[in-house]
């Protein structure tokens, strides 16, 4: 094994979370599969996710004036968000969700909409940066924040590739999505996936949640709709899959998700190399300066 | 509608910024970087019997590491529980890394300084000079990992030369310290780590911006575009001025040195800044992925057992 090759494992696993960091004999790993095709945008996602977890208020009656989505992206204080996205792009009536009028007879029009949330990733970036160790990995094999440990330095915010977690400011430490671990303990739902009524949030075990998700990638593929795509459901991508991921009718970045992000500390061992090259650098520089020619 | 202008979604930001107080965290990349290098510049300067150039760069060193303490403490968000910090140690955490680091560096520093003021204890003293001199260059480098390891894409795609800026920075820093404070008989170590301080900095940052493509933007635009060209500008001033005046005029020195602290930390601004503008536009996010992706190059891990 190369010298940094505990680092290396530690970061990268073997692809079975709860495993890697040592539970014995954990449970199947949880997690969800949004499928935006059955969105309506109803919101009992967020409203039940905030009511279960007791989420504050996003601060005031902010109207951002851009769509029906007045909340923005995800955040300390919401931890299932749904995006509305109103595009024109000729489709020809391909889509079972498209709004068809007489001005727009071929279906140009179309809402988006997506129910955004924590991805719980395979590799995360915000538990492997935390230096209180509040952010842990569940037997499920997702990512909790232990609010009695956060010290609120704020590490895991810039960390996160989807920009997910973030700090609460009156209250100073951070919050996002549990997958609901106190509701999983007890064999529940999660609160969204309870709540959602078009069965657009689906909870699960990850294994089913990847199959039951081809087989609809490739249903809505072969009724025509050839946008459609899995994101986040391979786990060979660079946060070595994500354990809530979605079914999309467009371009992640269209949805404000990243198109193909990396977890940060894939590239740690290189960083701390450059780090421990630099350090000897300073050190051989002040060395040459102070001995080095007159006086 | 998908015809505006902006990239994703209504041109919100898809990464956060870092929710850190530029005064606190920016200052604390400043400061540590400057008690780092000149720890190490006050021991060189003690084995070759300069000590009024060792003696400001440990009084130095021991301020500013504690101003940094105060001010990291201070920017958590329940600054009560800074002790939870020590309850783990973690290699995937720069921070976990860097506060087991300052743990070490901080007392250190403060003894070294300590016994070169009182005169008490002066073999204490030595070991504790020889000992900060030693982890100083560690605590002047890892913040640049502290910034890279995060999705923030001006930090994160310069993650290969940051701690080369970060040491140049920190040794003109404490170079700047050297020539304000210490007489001209003994500041040759401090002019000459002036040149090799700053050409190592503005090399370091050339090389960076030019591997970051697109990225680098943020460096020179906006505010972090003019704190970074301040601090270009400063560091040569500041190294040509050492060079030209140091030997000479204790008033140049002075200047000189001034010119290159104030370049440490406009650098150091500049770069937390640019930071932050990077994070707010979701066009740093998007194109460089999209680039990769395009490009075919992997993004993901190893399949399990292959590593």
């Amino acid at each position: 094994m190369s010298p940094d090759g505990d680092l290396v494992l530690s970061l990268v696993g073997g692809g079975e979370p709860a495993l890697d960091s040592g539970y014995e004999d954990p449970p199947p790993r949880k997690g969800f599969f949004t499928d935006t095709s059955l969105c309506i945008g109803c919101k009992a996602c967020e409203v039940a996710c905030k009511e279960w977890n007791e989420v504050p208020a996003d601060g005031g009656l902010d109207f951002l004036g851009l769509s029906m989505d007045n909340t923005g992206g995800l955040g300390a204080d919401t931890w299932r968000h749904v995006a509305f996205i109103e595009q024109r792009k000729p489709l020809n009536g391909a889509e079972a969700n498209l709004i068809h009028s007489d001005r727009d007879p071929n279906g140009d029009f179309r809402w988006l909409m997506s129910s955004d949330v924590c991805k719980h990733c395979t590799h995360a970036a915000c538990l492997d940066v935390c230096p209180t160790g509040a952010l842990f990995r569940t037997e499920f094999g997702t990512v909790v924040v232990q609010a009695d440990v956060c010290n609120g330095c704020g590490y895991c915010v810039p960390a996160c590739p989807y920009g997910v977690i973030d700090k609460r400011e009156e209250d100073g430490r951070v919050f996002k999505c549990t997958l609901c671990y106190d509701r999983l303990g007890e064999g529940m739902d999660p609160a969204c996936a309870k709540a959602c009524p078009t069965n657009s949030i689906q909870y699960g075990e990850l294994d089913e949640l990847r199959e039951r998700a081809d087989a609809r990638v490739a249903h809505l593929r072969a009724t025509g709709v050839a946008d459609a795509r899995l994101y986040g459901r391979d786990p060979g991508d660079g946060v070595g899959g994500d354990g809530a991921f979605f079914l999309l009718l467009d371009e992640p970045e269209v949805y404000g998700l990243p198109p193909d992000p990396v977890v940060t500390t894939r590239d740690l061992p290189q960083m701390w190399r450059s780090a421990a090259v630099a350090g000897v650098a300073l050190l051989g520089g002040i060395a040459a300066a102070t001995f080095a020619g007159g006086r | 509608m998908s015809d505006a202008p902006e990239t994703g979604y209504y041109g919100r930001p898809i990464v956060k910024e870092a929710p850190w107080a530029a005064a606190e965290i920016a200052g604390y990349l400043f400061l540590g970087g400057l008690a780092g290098a000149s720890s190490v510049l006050a021991a060189g300067a003690d084995l070759t019997g300069r000590p009024a150039l060792a003696r400001p760069l440990k009084r130095t060193a021991f301020g500013a590491i504690t101003v940094s303490l105060v001010a990291l403490v201070h920017d958590l968000g329940r600054p009560a529980r800074f002790l939870n910090m020590l309850r783990v140690f973690k290699p995937t955490s720069p921070m976990s890394v860097g506060v087991w680091l300052l743990s070490a560096y901080a007392p250190a520093a403060g003894a070294a300084a300590a016994s070169e003021a009182t005169g008490i204890l002066p073999a204490v003293g030595r070991a504790a000079t020889a000992g900060a001199a030693l982890l100083g260059p560690a605590v002047a480098s890892y913040t640049g990992v502290l910034l890279s390891d995060t999705a923030v894409p001006a930090w994160h795609d310069g993650h290969r030369e940051m701690p080369y800026v970060f040491v140049g920075s920190a040794a003109t820093a404490a170079a700047g310290t050297g020539l304000v404070a210490a007489p001209l008989d003994e500041n040759a170590p401090a002019r000459r780590l002036a040149a090799i301080g700053a050409v190592a900095e503005l090399a370091a940052a050339e090389v960076m911006k030019r591997r970051m493509g697109m990225v680098a933007e943020p460096y020179s635009r906006g505010r972090a575009g003019v704190l970074m060209h301040a601090g270009e500008a400063l560091t040569l001033l500041g190294a040509g001025g050492a060079l030209a005046l140091g030997r000479r005029s204790r008033l140049g020195a002075v200047a000189s040195g001034a010119a290159l602290l104030a370049a440490s930390a406009f650098t150091r601004f500049g770069i937390f800044e640019a930071g932050r503008q990077s994070a707010r536009d979701p066009r740093y996010v998007v194109e460089p992925q999209r680039a990769r992706r395009a490009g075919g190059e992997p993004s993901g891990f190893p399949p399990a057992g292959a590593g």
